[in-house]
Parts: C-alpha cells; structure tokens; sequence
C-alpha cells in the first residue's frame, strides 16, 4: 500500500471498494493495527495509534468493532458464549456480561438461539452473532471485512440494514470494505475505490455515482447503474428513421426526471416518449437514466434540449451506432448535487 | 498350559501404572512444547525464532531415536531421578521423553487446524497471547487435542511392551518373557487379546469425547 490518505468522520458509513489485491483488507486491518504500517500514521479519535505500547493497543481495540466475511466465530462455543469474549476479557463481572449480553442478542434479533452451536445458525445469524460480538463493548468504530460477500442476496439486505441500523442507533462508524458496489449503493454515504494499493477515487457516495473519474469506477458505478445504451434503442435507431432523436438524461433527486418529460411536452410543441429509464436509490434519493425520444420540428426540438440543459440535468443524444454521444451539457453534473 | 491369572492381573495393573503416570507429565510436556513450536513459529501471536529453532529439532531429535536405544540411553537421567535404572517406575522416565516429544507433533497439528480468522478475530478483540491460547486456540482445537491424546495413549501402550528390556514388567513384558520366551502361546495368547481389547476400549472412548466436544449433533 502506498501514500494512503483517508479521512473518516465520526458518523460516517465509509466504504472502500476494490478487487481482491486491491489491497483493501490490509487498509482495513491497519486500522485497528493487525497490520501495522511501515510508515506512516493511523489517527483514531487525533491520536496515533503506532505511538501506542501493546498494552494500550489492546485497550484501544476494545473501541474498535471487527466484523468478518466468514464470520471468524468459535464453534466450540455457544452464541451466548461468543459474544460474551469481548467482556470476558476484559474480565467483566459475571451477572454484568450476562446482562449485555442478552441486551445485544436481543438487539440483533437471536435471543432465542442463545445456547446455540455456530454450526446450527444460517449464515445470516452467523453474521449477526458476529456484529452482536462486535457491538458488546460499545465500541465506536465498526470494521467490516466483507461482511457479506458470504451471504446470500436476501440475507445481505437484512445484514447491511442491520449494520446501517447501528450506525444511526449507536452512532458508531462504519469502515466497510467489499468489492461489491451494490453495497456501497445500500448502505455507504462515503466511498473510496482502490487499486494496486492505492486510493483512486474517493468522495461521497452520490457524488461518484453520479460522475465516475477513473476507468475502474466508472465499471463499479456500472455494476449498479446500467447505464448503457439497450440494443433495441440502437436497433431502432439503425433500421427505422436514422432522423429519429433520441436522448440519455442522467438525473439525481426528485421530481427532475420524471416531471421534465412533461414539462417540456407541455412547454413545447414536442412529443416525448420515455424509451427506457434505469433509477435507484441511493441514501434516499432517486438517481439514475433516462432514455427519450423527442419528435418534433427541429427548432422546437433544439429549445426542449436547451431547456433541460438549463435545469441542470445531464443530456446527451444517443447516436445510431450507440457509443458516441453528443453531450450538451457544459457544466460538471457533480456540481448539481451540492449547487 | 496353564496361564497364570496373578501374573496377567500384576502386568496389568503395571501397564496401567506405567501409561497413566507416563501419560499425565508426557501430556504436560508434549502441550507445553506443542503450544511453544505454534506460537513461537513465523507469524504467529509470540513469534521467535530462537525458541521455535531449537525446540524444533530437538523435538526431532528424539522422535527419531527408536524407544529402545532412548531407554538406554536415559539411564543415567532416569538414575538421577527415580535413584534406580530397574523397575516399572523407572522406565517411566524414558517413556515420557519418548511421548512427551510425539504428543508436541501431534499438539502442533492440533494447534495449527485452526483457521487464521479465529486468531486474527481474537487480536481485533485485544486478547493477549496468554489468552488467544487459553481462551480461542484450545478450545477450538480441543476435540482435535482429544483425538491427538487417544493416538499418543494407545502408542505408549506399545512402547510399554519394551520397557521390559529394564524390568519394567507389564503385558507386553509378560508376552516376551512367559509367551515368547518359554514357548507359552497361551499366555502370549492372553495379553496380546488384553492389549487389544485395551486399545479397543481406548480408542472408542476417544472418539466418543471427541465427538462430544465437536458439538455435532
């Protein structure tokens, strides 16, 4: 890994993506010191933990949560049992442990498969036993190595619910590393993406949806967003009318897409048919595409296009063979978020 | 030909004696070296290559000398400690230096089945060292260590036989000088079927623990 530089503010779901080798797992553990950095600083709370002796650090990790892609629980020992560790050692009294302990399983929902084995919960509960574990020391920062990438679909929806449940109960931040950026679109509010060892991009999560700067971005972004042209709009572009003018608006928040399809049918004599449309959700608000056909006379056609243009959404005509794009908007769609 | 009951009964009894007693400090030093040639070995918790570079092959140094020379060999340990080089209490003293060293291997391996994740979500915890053992290694490894103590039990029962060669008695003393020796197939007969039976008995109460603490059900 070099010349790593991230901020995390308190609060913060912050996820890193990459592809293995990426050298994501190792940022992570260097958090909370399971690598320790040959140069360098890791400030948690403005001190720097490399300073610390290992007897502090051992107190230091008790603030930080850990959470694993295969869960690293311990199969001799029953749930109560695994979460009960943390608190064990640190030689927590007896009547005190059994009390917290019961409170966070009745949290995370498995209060009932206390006395359970490991071997005879699912992976979702495996998981959940693993961030009841996790929280059992109130800790203050959350470590999530791929907490789902074992996990079935279903399963990682009610897990990153879950995560993001405790993030705004407890006020506890969340480092999240996975390679899937479904997660980060789920759950994250921060994004960084690396490769080969370094931060590439990193911003906030609407912020590199929506303008993508690197190559390996923009194919994560993708992942989520499909924001390619459908074959039957290129199809259709080839062998019906090669006059036919067809447009990709890219757009983020309410009302805009969708309401700007009838504003301009209303404000101009123009007809507009919606093609295709691709919108998510992402922390709350809608984002994504949507492909249009305008007909019309040509001059009309051309005001309807500078008027969208005006109201800040990102369009672009989408030309017969599909790949190249005539962009008519000028100004940075990133600016549209905070502008 | 008649067997005598009074002499299977004592070599049994010996055997008994030699295995528990031998077993128990065998066991003491063979965890202790075991857990030593884990942690100490390249990262992991209490890595050291000093330590982990001469237990290593001095552990091997004795799992290669055959039982029968080490017995010899020890006699003036086994002087120094029982006072006496002759008798079923001293040829207890090479049978721990003979086990202790087998059961480490078997420790070791014990040890090193369980998954990383286990040790690095203990560190993410704080443990100390002390407690990674006590509290994550053993436990998780413990229906492993069960198994590893039944194969070292049942191995001393073989090494027993030979502590004959310094009058430790036992069955497999009795089969060698009453069977063999005097041409008394019978008696051979009688001991070999109580070793059997021994080993049988041994083994099945192994895997039962094991399987206990695996937690299957």
């Amino acid at each position: 890994m070099d010349q790593i530089n991230l901020k995390i503010n308190k609060g913060d779901i912050f996820g890193v993506i990459g592809f293995s080798g990426a050298g994501k797992s190792t940022l992570l553990r260097t958090v909370n010191l399971l690598e320790t950095p040959t140069s360098g600083k890791v400030l948690v709370d403005g001190v720097d933990l490399t300073t610390y002796s290992a007897q502090e650090l051992r107190e230091k990790k008790k603030e930080i949560g850990m959470i694993f892609q295969h869960f690293n629980l311990l199969n001799s020992k029953t749930v109560f049992e695994n979460v009960a560790m943390p608190l064990l050692l640190s030689k927590v009294p007896k009547n005190e442990i059994r009390q917290r302990v019961m409170e966070v399983l009745r949290y995370i929902g498995l209060e009932d498969r206390s006395n359970a084995y490991i071997h005879q919960l699912s992976g979702g509960q495996k998981q959940r036993v693993g961030i009841a574990r996790a929280l059992v020391t109130n800790p203050k920062i959350l470590l999530c190595d791929e907490p789902t990438s074992a996990l079935d679909p279903q399963t990682t929806k009610s897990i990153l619910n879950l995560l993001k449940k405790v993030n705004v109960e407890y006020n506890i931040t969340i480092l999240l590393i996975t390679h899937e950026m479904e997660v980060i679109r789920e759950i994250c509010n921060k994004v960084a993406v690396m490769e080969n060892g370094r931060v590439i991009e990193t911003g906030n999560v609407l912020e590199i949806f929506s303008n993508p700067k690197e190559k390996t971005t923009k194919n994560f972004v993708q992942s989520v967003v499909r924001d390619e042209i459908p074959e039957f709009i290129i199809k259709m572009l080839q062998d019906d009318n090669p006059s036919k003018r067809i447009f990709k608006l890219k757009f983020i928040g309410e009302n805009v897409g969708q309401s700007i399809v009838s504003e301009v049918a209303k404000k101009f004599k123009v007809d507009v048919n919606v093609l295709f449309g691709n919108i998510i959700e992402l922390q709350e608000i809608p984002f994504g595409n949507l492909i249009i056909e305008i007909k019309g006379d040509h001059r009309e056609c051309e005001r309807a296009i500078q008027y969208i243009r005006l109201k800040d959404i990102q369009i672009e005509e989408v030309a017969a063979n599909g790949s190249e794009l005539r962009n008519y908007s000028q100004r940075n769609f990133g600016n549209l978020i905070y502008g | 030909m008649e067997v005598s009951y009074e002499i299977i009964l004592n070599a049994i009894l010996e055997t008994l004696y030699m295995v528990s007693i031998s077993l128990f400090f065998g066991a003491i030093l063979g965890f202790a070296l075991g857990i030593i040639l884990v942690v100490t070995r390249k990262g992991h918790i209490l890595e050291n290559k000093w330590i982990f570079g001469i237990i290593n092959p001095i552990v091997n140094i004795f799992r290669s000398i055959p039982f029968i020379i080490l017995l010899v060999l020890l006699i003036p340990l086994t002087r120094l400690i029982v006072g006496t080089a002759i008798g079923t209490t001293a040829a207890i003293v090479p049978l721990v230096f003979h086990i202790g060293p087998y059961i480490s291997r078997l420790i070791e391996n014990s040890l090193l089945e369980v998954d990383d994740g286990i040790i690095e979500a203990a560190k993410a915890m704080g443990a100390t060292p002390f407690q990674i053992i006590r509290k994550f290694l053993i436990p998780e490894a413990f229906p492993s260590l069960v198994l590893s103590v039944t194969t070292a039990t049942i191995g001393l029962i073989g090494a027993t036989a030979m502590a004959g060669a310094v009058g430790g008695g036992g069955l497999g003393d009795v089969a060698i000088t009453y069977g063999y020796q005097r041409f008394d197939e019978m008696t051979t007969l009688v001991t070999v079927i109580i070793l059997v039976v021994f080993v049988q008995i041994i083994q099945m109460i192994g895997h039962k623990l094991e399987h206990h603490f695996r937690r299957v059900s």
